[in-house]
């Protein structure tokens, strides 16, 4: 059984230990702009989000990668980028409608949340268990459903009703 | 007996139907036809071996350490031949190798070829593409450290060679007939910047200008690029970059209909039953105009692989229309561009610009929707604007937030797509 992040972003306080766990966990630095996961702030409604990679079936960014750099990891289910593979080209940041794969300026190559190999950081760090770490199924993964919904909508090719 | 696939063109659309084909009609066949003989390769991944980033085995779809394996493994029958006829009556091809090769579903993913510009000396040894392995062979062996060259074109495909020129050392000139840099991506404000970044960096980019000759010229077989005013560049090595059109030579006598590329319906069928067409060669569905265009992207190459394979197997899929979009490094300035970047009618835009830090987002609206979007030096969440565009998500309140400020991109796209308020977690 596959588990998944589940983000419940009315219980985030903005502390940003996920971004400085990630960024330690990924680079071996707390440096915020170099996390996998990001905090988006919601100054109308008071309310902060936390926002990684939903692993998504369709990755469009494995399918994007023209040099086969990104990889499924059968065993986490997350899209992984081979940094000794990457070229550097950034189309799969551009193909990624999540806007959750980044090009990093100092080491050439792309980024993108691993879940750590299948022991996220983000989660352990968070102190108010709005990113926990769970069975894909029994969560039901709320909102990253409505995400996966909006993407259905996309030019994957949607199913043929009609005919 | 098995359906039998065949695949004209072994590039990411090719290569990309013929894994879907295997993994959604195992029973069939499969053959794909590559012409060139290095194992399926991306060409755009050959500028970063010529800056040195990656060997050749860097530049393969596939499997670098084996890539003949990979495709014996999956049962794809790959070989090298091309395609020298097609018979639409007795759905056979004739084969360079003089082999004729039947099949029940024919895939046109044959991609593209570069334009040659109609001047005098263009065929002259030493005046190179930048399309194939082979061509990225010879450019490796005369851009030497120090060499003079001249490079055609300042679109997408020059700008991405002109880095890895530039990392090489030479001494480049970059000419471009249009008024900007990548004319076709961005608008004159985000191709000036790219202009002026350029010169900051030491290289003269020439725009408005063309090649009118090339001859060779002094000792050594040096040539010479004359330009319209008449100055004379003196060069090692001359690249056209001029552009790329689809290559349907194959069906020039053939019943299959073309335009600029190869028309198809929305399951990527020609007007042919049981021809389809996939990637740069397919004249396909444009998300944001509705219309039928070649777009030329890997992205695209992708989708319609997948989608093409789909339908070859009698699995019924509609291609809902690709987003045209690019992304760009020019020399450490990244540039990336989406659908209707140039605007829609009786459109909306908002654009912010710092020209010291060379920083721009262009942000187009129709409606109550993005449609399109510029972007300089952007290289955090910038994927969310194909999101944003391609979801056609109704903005709400977001839009005049956006309006304030564009680059709440991904605030507006989360806003919009899950429930963020108060009483969220009860609503949603």
């Amino acid at each position: 059984m596959l588990k998944s992040l589940k983000i419940e972003a009315e219980k985030c306080t903005s502390c940003m230990q996920c971004e400085l766990a990630c960024s330690y966990q990924a680079e071996g630095v707390f440096n915020t702009a170099k996390s996998r996961i990001k905090i988006f702030t919601f100054h109308h409604e008071g309310r902060f989000v936390p926002y990684t990679c939903t692993q998504c079936s369709e990755a469009w960014c494995l399918h994007a990668c023209p040099v086969e750099a990104i990889v499924l990891n059968p065993r986490t289910g997350a899209k992984e980028v081979l940094a000794d593979a990457c070229v550097g080209c950034k189309v799969c940041t551009i193909a990624c409608p999540f806007g959750t794969v980044n090009y990093d300026e100092d080491t050439k190559v792309v980024y993108k949340c691993d879940l750590c190999g299948g022991d996220p950081e983000c989660a352990k760090a968070c102190p108010t268990e709005a990113i926990t770490y769970v069975q894909s199924e029994q969560t039901g993964l709320e909102r990253m459903r409505i995400h996966a919904a909006q993407a259905a909508g996309l030019a994957g090719g949607a199913a043929d009703s009609g005919a | 007996m098995a359906m039998r696939h065949v695949i004209v063109g072994a590039g990411p659309a090719g290569v990309i139907a013929a894994e879907t084909l295997r993994a959604v009609q195992p029973e069939s066949e499969v053959v794909l036809l590559g012409d060139e003989p290095e194992p399926p390769y991306s060409r755009m991944a050959l500028p970063y071996y010529l800056s040195g980033k990656i060997d050749e085995s860097g530049t393969y779809l596939r499997s670098r350490a084996n890539p003949a394996e990979h495709y014996r493994a999956l049962g794809i029958d790959l070989r090298q031949d091309r395609a020298a006829s097609l018979d639409t009556e007795r759905r056979s091809l004739r084969l360079e190798s003089g082999e004729k090769l039947g099949y029940d579903r024919l895939l046109m993913a044959t991609g593209a070829v570069p334009l040659s510009p109609p001047i005098p000396g263009i065929d002259l040894p030493g005046v190179l593409n930048c399309w194939t392995m082979e061509d990225a062979r010879g450019i490796a062996t005369r851009a030497a450290k120090g060499a003079e060259v001249v490079l055609m074109g300042a679109g997408f495909i020059g700008c991405i060679i002109l880095e890895s020129l530039v990392r090489r050392g030479v001494r480049l000139s970059v000419i471009e007939m249009g008024d900007r840099m990548v004319p076709r991506m961005m608008d004159q404000v985000a191709g000036g910047l790219l202009k002026r970044w350029c010169g900051e960096k030491g290289l003269q980019v020439h725009t408005s200008t063309r090649v009118t000759a090339i001859r060779k010229g002094g000792k050594n077989g040096r040539l010479e690029a004359v330009l319209e005013d008449g100055s004379v560049l003196p060069a090692d090595l001359i690249i056209s970059a001029t552009g790329v059109k689809p290559a349907i030579d194959l069906l020039k006598d053939s019943r299959v209909e073309t335009d600029f590329g190869v028309l198809v319906d929305q399951r990527l069928q020609s007007n042919i039953e049981g021809i389809y067409a996939a990637g740069d060669v397919c004249q396909g569905k444009d998300f944001s105009t509705g219309q039928y265009s070649v777009q030329a992207i890997q992205p695209t190459a992708a989708e319609h692989g997948r989608i093409a394979a789909m339908n070859m197997a009698g699995k019924s899929v509609l291609h809902q229309g690709s987003v045209n979009m690019n992304v760009l490094d020019t020399l450490g300035l990244i540039s990336s561009s989406f659908g209707l970047w140039d605007g829609a009618e009786d459109g909306e835009e908002v654009k912010t610009l710092n020209e010291g830090g060379y920083r721009y987002l262009n942000l187009q609206f129709s409606g109550d929707h993005l449609v399109g979007a510029q972007a300089l030096g952007l290289t955090n969440h910038v994927g969310v604007l194909r999101g944003l565009i391609q979801t056609r998500v109704r903005l709400g309140p977001w839009k005049q937030r956006l309006l304030e400020d564009p680059t709440a991109i991904m605030e507006a796209y989360l806003g919009c797509v899950q429930p963020i308020g108060y009483n969220a977690s009860v609503l949603a």
